[in-house]
């Protein structure tokens, strides 16, 4: 055996790494190239996404943008690329852009969806980056309330009246919280929020609507005269207008045609590009025409509405002692007379509280669900879920873990249940038997039966999911908050929460994700979500046999938008990292 | 573990028992499903009592103290702490907690908050102190347990047993009357243990009623005025420190004390 101590003499300097494993070199080597099968899988990985782009590249290059029919499409690219050229014919997404968004949503109204989506920006952007400035936030309570609003229209009452209820719900924790106990004034609260919003929103409204009606009456029988009388001069004007258009118009189809021949017989590239700009040309006057003919029908429609409105109020005076008389006959009335009564009486009824409702609306010009569609509706229905599934899916899953037997059994129950079932099974039940279940008289409307459906079927997910963060809290969390002297609901707010949350940050953002996507499930149920309206789309005799251009350009949004949330989550977890792992 | 907590020599001067009852212990039992945790526990303590509670592991110590701010619910007899008897009454509960620090042997420092933000939530949401005087407190008590340079950070940031003095200055920030202490030291290295025990000993030297759970001989020596010795659920010898231990009567606590002095 030698000697075994050593002690350095000299300190070794720093050197540089050897070549190798610096630079493009080293970085190659490293990561691609760093042994032979591993060499091996970079050459076949390089051929595969050489193969890819060479397929797709030339198709998104040789695409068509100004086209009117898929035909069209065809011609042009074969014109411009050649007759062996792929192109992908994007003229569909310039046609049908606006009602991919909007759906069916009157074009006139479009500031409103707009608006509504910026308002929603405006209000998120505080919650979700906490570095701009905290006043925004006042902003953020109201949205939820006239954002539906300015999406639904109606009158202003109701969004008034809903935070009415919430204002009560306040009232009832606080009393309850002082005088009796402060852990059952939440759920107390939140039951008579629900009960007033049932109840009560409704009637007051239209008491309040009735009042307005009967004050303006006159106002609105001479306004709505001059229109009947003024309108239909300014439609003969229109149609003239659109007559002679229209010649202009059958004249530039006809050479259209002929320039068509004249593309495909032109040899030269500049005597093609000339043929093609010629017949881009021609779109002017069309679109013209399309323009004019949108307003006839917008004054149409204004006319219709003016005559039904006009008719109502002259009938309002004999429709009002039609139902005196209706209902004294009531009064003594047995059998089978009693329902023909009844049923007389309702469509009296209803024939007034059409009229009233039109007259005294103080608000915005109310819009049919069944014009709502595409983006629009996907992402109505996705932000209702994802926000109101957060607060429901917490609730369920503190529900899950209390001491209470029967408030536990019926979280785990409904969570169970909702996780057991496709949520197509609970489109259908919103889209047919919903009103069964609720109290009479009060109808909802599909797309609210649709967003609770879905809420529900994101929150029992979110509960879940939560519940695991809950479950990686140690408990001494629990204990420290208790020992402090928080109460369960601070320390829910204040501790558990906040932990809980951020530990689940992933799965809530994948919940997130999946309901959004989910969202286009409402297509079967015949809501015009933009995979419906790709189907309407493709059902037209212009765009027969288009494919993935449409689903194409749907995929990219959705894709947008979910590759967004998770870069989100992903920022949001490195920005709540505190201490070292 | 005989050897003194600290080398100095204690300031007594405000140490004095009062003749105010802080806790009033009466018959108090407990169960965990069919087993009989704690048996017949009687025990009083006074305002500025500094009572050390030993025993072997599962005798039932830190269910004790636990039971002293409801952590642990008791289902026979009567536990009175500053004049208001603990009954499932919520309020009773909260207001008896605000009032009752506790530290414990995992700290249990709130890693989502920073430590200032640690010492002043519960000062604004329970007892609604302005955050601005809340911060104040808060940094004075940090200075006390000597961290207030470390305010800003986070808990993961700090050593083990810069963590504990958090929590203890946590806890002080409720002003609080009585401070129960379930083994603070032991989950810290013997270097870190000096610092706390210190810091507990000039919560002792301001005349703190604290009740510590604890194997620290040397603190029990030096601070106690009482220590408690608990075997089996139950209380089997209490005493000044100095018959304590140089004449433990009981045989159990004999043995007990032969096995942790290391005789
Ligand atoms: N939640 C519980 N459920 C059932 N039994 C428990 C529970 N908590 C503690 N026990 C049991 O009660 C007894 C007393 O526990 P306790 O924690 O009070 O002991 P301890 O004296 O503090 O011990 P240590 O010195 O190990 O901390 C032990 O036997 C333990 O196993
Ligand atoms: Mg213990």
């Amino acid at each position: 055996m030698s000697n075994l101590s050593y002690v350095r003499t000299e300190m070794l300097g720093e050197q540089s790494p050897p070549g190798t494993a610096i630079g493009i070199v080293g970085w190659l080597r490293a990561n691609l190239f760093s042994n032979w099968l591993n060499t091996i899988l970079t050459l076949v990985s390089l051929v595969f996404i050489y193969q890819v782009f060479a397929a797709i590249l030339p198709w998104l290059i040789h695409s068509s943008w100004t086209a009117n029919s898929l035909q069209e499409c065809r011609a042009q690219v074969d014109a411009a690329y050649g007759m062996a050229a792929e192109g992908g014919c994007w003229a569909v997404i310039r046609e049908r852009y606006l009602q991919l968004v909007f759906g069916f949503y009157p074009s006139e109204l479009y500031w409103r969806p707009i608006l509504a989506f910026g308002l929603t920006l405006v209000a998120l952007a505080p919650i979700l980056f906490t570095a701009l400035p905290r006043k925004m936030l006042w902003l953020s309570p109201f949205a939820p309330f006239v954002v539906p609003w300015l999406l639904w229209g109606g009158t202003v009452w109701v969004p008034l009246l809903v935070v009415a209820g919430l204002g009560l719900a306040y009232v009832v924790t606080r009393v309850l919280s002082s005088h009796v106990s402060g852990l059952l004034a939440v759920p107390v609260a939140a039951l008579v929020a629900i009960l007033w919003w049932l109840y009560a929103v409704m009637p007051v409204n239209d008491a309040v609507t009735a009042m307005i009606a009967n004050q303006r009456i006159p106002d609105v029988s001479a306004d709505m005269r001059d229109k009947v009388e003024i309108l239909p001069g300014e439609i003969a004007a229109l149609d003239a207008q659109i007559a002679a258009l229209g010649q202009t118009v059958g004249r530039a189809e006809a050479e259209k045609d002929a320039l068509v021949s004249a593309l495909e017989a032109a040899e030269t590239e500049a005597a093609r590009t000339a043929v093609l700009s010629a017949i881009h040309e021609l779109r002017g006057p069309r679109d013209a025409l399309a323009a004019l003919e949108k307003q006839r029908l917008v004054r149409n429609e204004e006319l219709s509405r003016a005559r039904t409105l006009l008719a109502g109020l002259e009938a309002l005076p004999e429709n009002r002692t039609t139902r005196e008389t209706l209902l004294a006959q009531l009064a003594n009335a047995t059998g089978a007379a009693r329902g023909d009564l009844e049923a007389r009486l309702a469509t009296v009824d209803n024939r007034i509280a059409s009229v009233v409702k039109e007259v005294g609306r103080v608000g915005l010009i109310p819009v049919e669900s069944r014009r709502f569609g595409g983006f629009m509706l996907s992402i109505t229905i996705g932000l209702v879920a994802i926000t109101a599934s957060l607060p429901i899916g917490v609730m369920l899953a503190l529900g899950r873990q209390s001491d209470l037997l029967i408030l536990r059994a019926i979280c785990v129950g409904f969570i169970e249940f909702i996780r057991g079932v496709p949520l197509i099974t609970l489109l259908f039940v919103a889209s047919v038997l919903l009103n069964y279940f609720l109290p009479p008289g009060t109808s909802f409307d599909i797309i609210l039966r649709v967003m609770i459906m879905v809420t529900l079927f994101a929150s029992a997910y979110m509960a879940e999911v939560i519940r695991g963060g809950l479950a990686a809290l140690p408990k001494g969390q629990y204990e420290a908050a208790d020992a402090l002297g928080l109460d369960y609901w601070k320390a829910q707010r204040l501790i558990i929460m906040p932990q809980a949350l951020k530990i689940s940050i992933p799965g809530i953002v994948s919940t997130f994700i999946g309901v959004f996507k989910d969202t286009t499930l409402v297509s079967i149920i015949g809501l015009l979500d933009p995979l419906g309206l790709s189907n309407a789309i493709r059902a037209n005799t212009a765009w027969n046999g288009i494919v993935w251009e449409l689903y194409g350009f749907i995929a990219l949004m959705f894709f947008v938008f979910c590759f967004s949330m998770s870069r989100y989550s992903m920022y949001l977890e490195r920005k709540l990292r505190t201490g070292h792992r | 573990m005989s050897e003194l907590a600290t080398e100095r020599a204690i300031d007594r001067s405000k140490m004095s028992v009062s003749e105010n009852v802080a806790i009033q212990i009466t018959n108090m039992n407990k169960w965990y499903g069919a087993f009989h945790v704690l048996r017949d526990i009687n025990l009083t303590i006074y305002e500025g009592e500094r009572i050390v509670v030993c025993g072997p592991s599962g005798s039932g110590k830190s269910t004790l103290i636990r039971c002293i701010n409801r952590l642990e619910e008791h289902q026979a007899g009567q536990i009175v702490v500053d004049g208001i008897e603990l009954t499932s009454d919520l309020k009773n509960i909260d207001k008896i907690r605000s009032e009752v620090g506790m530290v414990f042997q995992h700290f249990n420092l709130f890693p989502h908050l920073t430590i200032l933000e640690n010492c002043t939530l519960a000062p604004i949401w329970v007892r609604k102190v302005p955050r601005k005087e809340a911060e104040e407190t808060a940094m004075h008590f940090l200075e006390k347990v000597k961290i207030p340079e470390q305010a800003l950070k986070y808990p993961g940031q700090l050593s083990g047993g810069q963590q504990q003095r958090v929590a203890i200055a946590r806890s002080l920030c409720m002003k609080p009357k009585i401070m129960l202490f379930d083994e603070p030291t032991s989950a810290l290295d013997p270097e870190m243990i000096k610092e706390v025990l210190d810091t507990m000993i000039e919560l002792a030297e301001e005349g703190m009623t604290m009740i510590c759970v604890t194997h620290e001989m040397g603190f029990a020596r030096q601070v106690a005025n009482r220590v408690i010795f608990m075997d089996q659920g139950q209380i089997v010898e209490q005493n000044e420190p100095e018959p304590f231990f140089n004449n433990p009567q009981s045989e159990r606590t004999k043995l007990f004390l032969s096995q942790i002095l290391g005789h």
